[in-house]
């Protein structure tokens, strides 16, 4: 079976199309986040994880209300506990907001003493009892500070590091389009998070980091395609064409690729259960905004850098190609970079 | 040697088999195939750090004081009795704790986790005193434990070793109770430092009859029985327990400083220094003490029991005789360790019950089944037959990697199962890459050879540009991230490097392999 096989859409002339959607996107997610950063709620939502505080997961072994929670750690004179529920209807959160020494002398043993006053734990070898604690989250705020700096470190130094990379194996043009492509689908992603009011812990930044490496191997693909491209004949062919052609070639591949990295992602977010539901979400989303960057915002971003730079070889090209005739010594435009060959093991 | 055909799928085989045999072993072993992450699997992590809030400390001295934190923290880890708990250093102050395991008991693996050190100087007490009082502690045991003591009886007279003897030689009358005796005949005889050794068996009984009130109120004044701390000295199997006074002559709140160093015979030694006030007390205690020993103990273990050759007024040195610098500087930091200069505090704490480490496997697990099953009909819907080699490709991809994981002893954890699922991405991506590259070649009318050549080595750069820029990420991840991130990197950085083996190096062998086989002039792709 083959699909998009021969495809030939103009790309890169809905640029301004896309330029619309991505600015509309961008705008959208960075409002929000100003909007929650200005109303004081942080412009994400961040977990625990980051803020410190604790959560700890309770399951019920019959459905309970969130109200006949809250009374029971109101009771405890916690009146200021937040309850969710989570996932199925048995499941709820209970989250305290200090973690200091206080909280620090025993989370766990704190909501289980609160709870206490209207149900009964569930002790092992009995049948009877109300909940059991199944998970505990408990942060102090030092090491979530730290974690957002870490991370924040991680991906800059990642990207001085690709743009360094690929500068070398392609040209500083399309590393830094590639990196632009990359930083908007963090902007885009977060932006995402941050109007859903989705919950950012660890789960979260591995699932921004996969799509930003998922992004950039796209990227990647596609540019290999216009690198490739570059170094054939021309024959009056301009750059929109070049990329355009590019991403047809790459779009059989780059659907199929999509489809099954979605067919593993459909199927956490199906059978995954509520732990793994937000990763996946975060996942499938980010993934859709790659493969839609390294369509619509790479390539377009790599045409307007060599529209306000061109390469010095086109030049002297252009020159050339009126004052000679002669086919110049073989299919290749003479100063342009000839891209290299790699090993390929026979 | 990579273009004979046979070499490079005996390659593969080998490694496929390798990855298995591999996966089997930690199988056997840990019950788990990969070691699993506590988010998966359950139990508690905990980081800890120094608490600064009353002292400053200057960056050496905390870099000393964590090291000593550790030392105590894994002895009190020991003291839960987890199977196989983690503790380490993370980056320059931070120690963290990870206990795996169903059963942890949270309130009291803090408690034990923060409770400030306690190191102890007492006098080693001799085992002649035991002599007179060991038949009637026997009594007593065989009265609260009668179904113990009677099989034990026959045992008796071929294991029980020293004290028995001693008491024959004394003369002392064999009445009729000694001959049950559960606890003289779990003692294997007595140490080079004059302590009992326990077969590492049966050190659970031991102390559940030293505990024994009637037992312990058989005991004389002031005297007690601690165990001892395994280390190189030690006879393997076997645990030590030592009979000791119970008062301290000295605590480790008046030691100033410890450090391994060196006699003028080239020896290792430890000297300790500790404050004036205490140094008279000590002098004192020790002149009465001459030529027994002392035992060293911390948290309630016993280190080692140097014999005090003279009065030690503040500074004081410990002879180790044979053993090596490594065990004097050891030995130091448990002085030291005795003495942290700020109580430990926990900065983070993750616990997960059992249950909700299983369902996450299970759901894990359906739904691994599913995408993958969902990929498998994706590839072969798409390129038959060659889908169905990716698919074989992607099989010994799964393998390897674990098998890779396995090898590196790296933990699954939940971000580690994004990595994985980017790399099964990138794996299937590499294969669709170089299929559809095949096809091109094939529409623009070249034999199957050529084209399966072309194919693979056009797709090739793109291929090693995306894994280049991938594993670049994956570095800096690993160096810059904290515990989850660097799980993330590692299974990312594995998956890359052997998706590449599979997508690559395996696929093209299958469809040569294909190709001059059946001499095809076609491929179904």
């Amino acid at each position: 079976m083959r699909f998009f096989q021969n495809a030939n859409y103009p790309f890169l002339q809905w640029r301004t199309r896309a330029y619309m959607i991505t600015a509309a996107l961008l705008l959208l997610g960075i409002g929000s986040m100003v909007y929650h950063a200005v109303r004081g709620e942080g412009w994400l939502n961040y977990g625990v994880d980051f803020t410190g505080g604790t959560v700890v997961q309770v399951h019920f072994t019959h459905p309970v209300s969130a109200q006949q929670i809250r009374a029971a750690t109101s009771a405890a004179g916690h009146a200021d506990w937040e309850i969710t529920q989570f996932g199925s209807g048995n499941d709820y959160e209970v989250r305290t907001p200090r973690f200091g020494q206080e909280a620090g002398a025993d989370a766990q043993s704190r909501v289980a003493q609160a709870l206490q006053t209207r149900f009964k734990p569930v002790v092992q070898g009995q049948r009877a009892g109300d909940y059991s604690i199944v998970r505990t989250e408990a942060v102090g705020p030092k090491a979530g500070a730290e974690l957002e700096q870490r991370a924040l470190i991680a991906i800059l130094l990642s990207f001085a590091a690709i743009l360094v990379y690929l500068g070398i194996r392609f040209e500083w043009r399309f590393a830094l389009a590639a990196v632009i492509a990359t930083v908007h689908d963090i902007v885009v992603t977060l932006g995402f998070l941050s109007l859903t009011r989705t919950e950012i812990s660890l789960g979260t930044v591995a699932a921004v980091l996969t799509v930003v490496g998922y992004s950039m191997h796209d990227t990647i693909i596609v540019f290999d395609r216009v690198r490739e491209d570059l170094g054939r004949p021309k024959h009056g062919r301009t750059f929109v064409d070049i990329l355009n052609k590019a991403i047809n070639e790459t779009l059989p591949r780059t659907t199929l690729t999509v489809a099954t990295v979605m067919a593993t992602l459909l199927a956490l977010l199906a059978f995954g259960g509520p732990v793994i539901f937000g990763f996946a979400l975060v996942l499938v989303l980010g993934i859709g905004i790659g493969t839609f960057s390294s369509i619509f915002v790479a390539s377009p971003v790599l045409y307007e850098i060599e529209r306000h730079f061109p390469r010095k070889e086109k030049r002297e090209q252009a020159v050339r190609s009126h004052s000679a005739k002669r086919p110049n010594n073989g299919n290749r435009p003479p100063n342009n970079r000839s891209p290299r060959t790699a090993e390929v093991p026979r | 040697m990579f273009q004979n055909l046979k070499v490079r799928l005996g390659l593969i085989v080998a490694l496929t088999i390798a990855s298995l045999a591999l996966l089997a072993y930690r199988y056997n072993k840990t019950g788990q195939p990969i070691t699993l992450g506590l988010d998966l699997q359950g139990g508690s992590h905990y980081a800890m750090e120094i608490d600064e809030s009353r002292t400053v400390l200057t960056p050496a001295a905390r870099r000393d004081a964590i090291d000593r934190a550790l030392k105590v923290v894994r002895l009190r880890v020991d003291e839960l009795g987890v199977s196989e708990p983690v503790v380490q250093k993370a980056g320059e102050d931070r120690i963290i704790v990870e206990l795996a395991g169903k059963n942890t008991d949270q309130s009291r693996a803090k408690e034990v986790l923060q409770k400030s050190a306690f190191l102890e100087f007492k006098i080693v007490r001799p085992l002649s005193e035991l002599q007179g009082i060991l038949p009637r502690m026997e009594t007593a045991i065989a009265a609260a434990f009668p179904a113990e003591a009677k099989p034990a009886a026959g045992a008796a007279p071929a294991t029980g070793g020293l004290l028995q003897n001693k008491a024959g030689q004394n003369g002392q009358a064999v009445d009729s109770l000694t001959a049950a005796k559960p606890l003289e005949s779990k003692f294997a005889g007595q140490g080079s430092g004059g302590q009992l050794l326990v077969d590492t068996a049966q050190v659970k009984a031991v102390e559940k009859y030293l505990a024994l009130p009637q037992v312990q109120a058989l005991l004389p004044r002031g005297a007690q029985f601690l165990w001892g701390m395994p280390s190189s000295e030690e006879q393997k199997g076997f645990a030590s327990l030592w009979y000791v006074s119970r008062d301290a002559i000295m605590t480790g709140e008046h030691l100033q400083n410890a450090q391994a160093q060196t006699d003028q015979f080239n020896r290792p030694i430890v000297a300790f220094e500790l404050s004036r006030r205490a140094g008279r007390r000590f002098e004192k205690e020790t002149g009465d003490h001459l030529h027994e020993q002392m035992a060293i103990v911390l948290d309630q273990r016993v280190y080692t029991a140097p014999v005090i050759n003279g009065a030690i007024n503040t500074r004081g040195q410990i002879e180790l005789g044979k053993s090596t610098m490594a065990d004097a500087s050891d030995l130091a930091l448990v002085l030291r360790a005795g003495a942290l200069p700020a109580p430990l505090h926990i900065v983070e704490e993750r616990s997960v019950g059992p249950s909700l480490g299983e369902d996450s496997i299970r759901n894990g697990q359906i739904a691994a089944l599913v995408g993958i099953g969902a990929v498998i009909l994706i590839m072969i819907g798409i390129y038959h037959f060659s889908g169905l080699l990716a698919v074989v490709a992607l099989a010994i991809y799964v393998i390897v990697s674990m098998g890779m994981l396995a090898l590196l002893g790296a933990t699954l954890t939940f971000p580690g199962i994004a990595g994985l699922i980017l790399s099964v991405g990138m794996a299937v991506d590499a294969n669709v890459l170089i299929f559809e590259r095949i096809r091109e070649e094939l529409d623009h009318g070249r034999s199957v050879r050529a084209a399966v050549n072309e194919g693979f080595h056009h797709a090739m750069r793109a291929i090693v540009d995306s894994n280049v820029t991938t594993l670049i990420t994956c570095a800096i991840l690993f160096y810059t991230g904290t515990g989850p991130i660097r799980g993330f990197a590692v299974t990312l950085a594995v998956g890359v490097v052997a998706s590449f083996f599979t997508a690559v190096f395996t696929t093209r062998t299958f469809m040569q392999l294909y190709l001059e086989r059946r001499r095809a002039q076609s491929l179904s792709i």
